[in-house]
């Protein structure tokens, strides 16, 4: 990042040399992945079952829609700190919907199918408000986004007076309890979400044009892309899956509570791009790196956890994991 | 020419004027408001805030960002809580040493492994974070009440808080490190232009080094009154410290993007934004209206909008002045 550039003849020896750090970097998280999955296979009792594979998938679901916005808006090279806060929010806003406290919904199908709508929706709302201030403003994302991180969970607070909403809605919570053929229906959400920005990113002028607006802004204006609009609808799409997650999360728990849903998601989305090897600095991004760098943080902390490690020094390796994969990513780059 | 001179003021002095106004604002309205005692009362509370948005400022002055703060400070409130039997200098020794641990490695991250501050202190915050519960083991750690060790969140100097005493003490040593010394000015020059700086032959890695390092000493200090004041050791506590502490200094017209800033008006950015709290709570008082205290973060966060649009239109005619 701040390095001078190195000599021509100094790039070619080390492109002539075994990269380590190069390959390292590229499929680190792989090999870390794999390496965490042989070493539970080897000693994690009952590692190998159905059930294990269950847990992590549906623990892991909700950072891994979050990373999913958010390396979307991380390759144009913002950030989003705000959707620990819409994920609140939405959370906050479906059950006053379909238990019908704002208005009564006769049809609890269409209480639901509202509720559901509208607080993905609300949620999208807010993030393109933080889109139009960093694209219209040129307020830099950090600030932008963190006036909806302070503001949004007082918003979720104020909306239920911090009171915890229980509910048994059978005809919500399929989206968190779900699990046609066996497979959880968040895990299902999580493939098509992923599935669709990996498309998206990869084949679409849109994406496309997201990657070039954050590997040079300037340029990308004067080749003609309205950079303002990518810069917007990303924060927006950050919204709209903050707004799921928060669904998600709420209809596993049964209950809403605004003060800890979404809480610290933002760094966990945030971690698990970074992980997964998408640059902050924007121009660079992968969807698929930000879900097996999702897998490999809740692994590890499986792994520990499993083998009798407290969950605080679960936090600590997990910090170690965070600097050390960015590091080797950088290696390769400088 | 009259026009950009009342721009610059504004933009240097507005949140001085902010704060006069609200403070002149609650005289008015508010029969306590400048009681003694409510006056002490924000001073001592906000004082950890101070320290933690000073080390902030310095970081953010540079064109980082130290994002482990809030967890530094716990991390600080419980070693400080585990030494406080042992007398005062042993509990402050332990938290602000706990802090400085901290900082050495976002010092070191951030200098020496070139991660990005963000991301360095991200990790950090998580690092330190599940120290402060390990250490712990997982719940608050009360201190010594025998030892004297309370005396630096709840004593008074005369009748002035010792917290709020050792805060202006560190703003006075931060304001004068920033304006007189080598060290403060290369602090600017570095947010400013790192690249130029570093060809001009000022050492900027050791400039980013001593911010990161103080940083995570004065988040330790936080820690050591949080623990004192309260009277426990708060493994969880400090959760969006850091996020406040940006605010703050935000509110206080240093720009994230380093290259300039002022101690004394993150001073004005931190009061400001306690000081709101605390006329949100006479205006419940009032009985006119009733705001749960939930709404302090929404109007902390509207102000934080404010502000950053006011920002972002003053730098902008700026640069179109010149």
């Amino acid at each position: 990042m701040t390095g001078l550039p190195r000599s021509y003849a100094d790039r070619d020896a080390i492109a002539r040399s075994f990269d380590l750090f190069g390959f390292l970097s590229r499929y680190g998280t792989v090999i870390a992945l794999v390496l965490l999955v042989a070493f539970n296979l080897a000693f994690t009792r009952n590692f190998a079952t159905m059930q294990t594979l269950n847990v992590n998938l549906t623990q892991v679901c909700t950072i891994v829609i979050v990373a999913v916005g958010m390396t979307l808006v991380i390759a144009t090279g913002g950030i989003d700190l705000s959707v620990g806060s819409l994920m609140a929010i939405s959370g906050a806003l479906a059950p006053m919907i379909f238990m019908g406290k704002i208005l009564p919904i006769g049809s609890i199908y269409l209480g639901v199918a509202a509720a559901m709508i509208v607080s993905v929706l609300v949620a999208g709302l807010l993030g393109l408000f933080n889109g139009w201030l960093v694209a219209r403003f040129r307020i830099q994302p950090i600030v932008a986004t963190l006036v909806l991180f302070i503001a949004g969970r007082g918003i979720a607070q104020v909306m239920t007076n911090g009171n915890l909403q229980t509910f048994r809605v059978p005809e919500f919570q399929w989206i968190g309890l779900a699990r046609p053929l066996d497979i959880p229906a968040q895990v299902i959400i999580m493939a098509v979400i992923v599935a669709a920005a990996a498309w998206a990113l990869r084949k679409t002028l849109f994406g496309r044009c997201i990657l070039a607006v954050g590997g040079n802004e300037k340029a990308s204006e004067l080749a003609g892309i309205a950079v303002s609009k990518i810069k917007i609808a990303v924060y927006g799409i950050s919204g709209l899956c903050a707004g799921l997650a928060g669904l998600i999360v709420i209809a596993i728990n049964s209950s809403s509570d605004a003060n800890l849903v979404g809480l610290g998601m933002e760094l966990d989305a945030i971690a698990a791009v970074a992980v997964g090897g998408t640059l902050l600095s924007g121009g660079k991004a992968t969807i698929i790196g930000s879900l097996l760098g999702a897998l490999t943080i809740q692994l590890v902390r499986y792994t520990l956890l499993a083998n009798g490690v407290p969950d605080a020094a679960a936090l600590v390796v997990k910090a170690g994991i965070i600097a050390l994969a960015v590091w080797l990513q950088q290696q390769h780059r400088g | 020419m009259n026009r950009a001179r009342l721009v610059r003021i504004i933009g240097t002095y507005g949140v001085l004027i902010a704060l006069a106004a609200l403070v002149l604002f609650g005289f008015l309205r508010y029969d306590r408001f400048l009681s003694f005692y409510n006056v002490m009362t924000l001073l001592r509370y906000n004082s950890m805030f101070a320290l933690v948005a000073l080390g902030m400022c310095f970081v953010i002055m540079t064109g980082g960002i130290d994002l482990s703060v809030g967890s530094v400070a716990a991390l600080g409130s419980v070693a400080s809580a585990l030494a406080s039997p042992y007398g005062i200098v042993p509990g402050l020794t332990a938290g602000i040493g706990a802090g400085l641990v901290a900082g050495l490695i976002n010092a070191i991250l951030v200098t020496r492994a070139n991660l990005m501050p963000f991301i360095a202190t991200l990790a950090t915050m998580q690092a330190a974070s599940g120290s402060a519960l390990l250490l712990a083991g997982n719940q608050t750690v009360s201190v010594s009440y025998e030892s004297g060790f309370t005396a630096i969140g709840q004593g008074n100097l005369w009748t002035f808080p010792i917290p709020a005493a050792i805060a202006v003490v560190a703003y006075l040593i931060g304001s004068l490190v920033l304006n007189y010394t080598g060290t403060g000015r290369a602090v600017l020059a570095i947010g400013g232009g790192e690249d130029a700086s570093r060809l001009m032959g000022l050492r900027t890695d050791r400039v980013k080094f001593l911010v990161y390092v103080a940083s995570g000493g004065l988040a330790g200090l936080a820690g050591v009154i949080l623990a004192s004041q309260f009277g426990a050791g708060q493994p969880i506590e400090g959760v969006g410290w850091e996020l406040f502490a940006i605010a703050a200094v935000v509110v206080g017209g240093t720009l994230l993007t380093g290259g300039s800033g002022s101690v004394v008006t993150t001073l004005a950015g931190v009061l400001l934004l306690g000081i709101l709290f605390n006329v949100l709570n006479f205006e419940n008082g009032m009985g006119w209206l009733s705001l749960s205290a939930y709404w302090q973060s929404v109007i902390r966060g509207l102000f934080l909008l404010a502000v950053v649009l006011l920002q972002a239109r003053l730098t902008r005619r700026r640069l179109g002045a010149l």
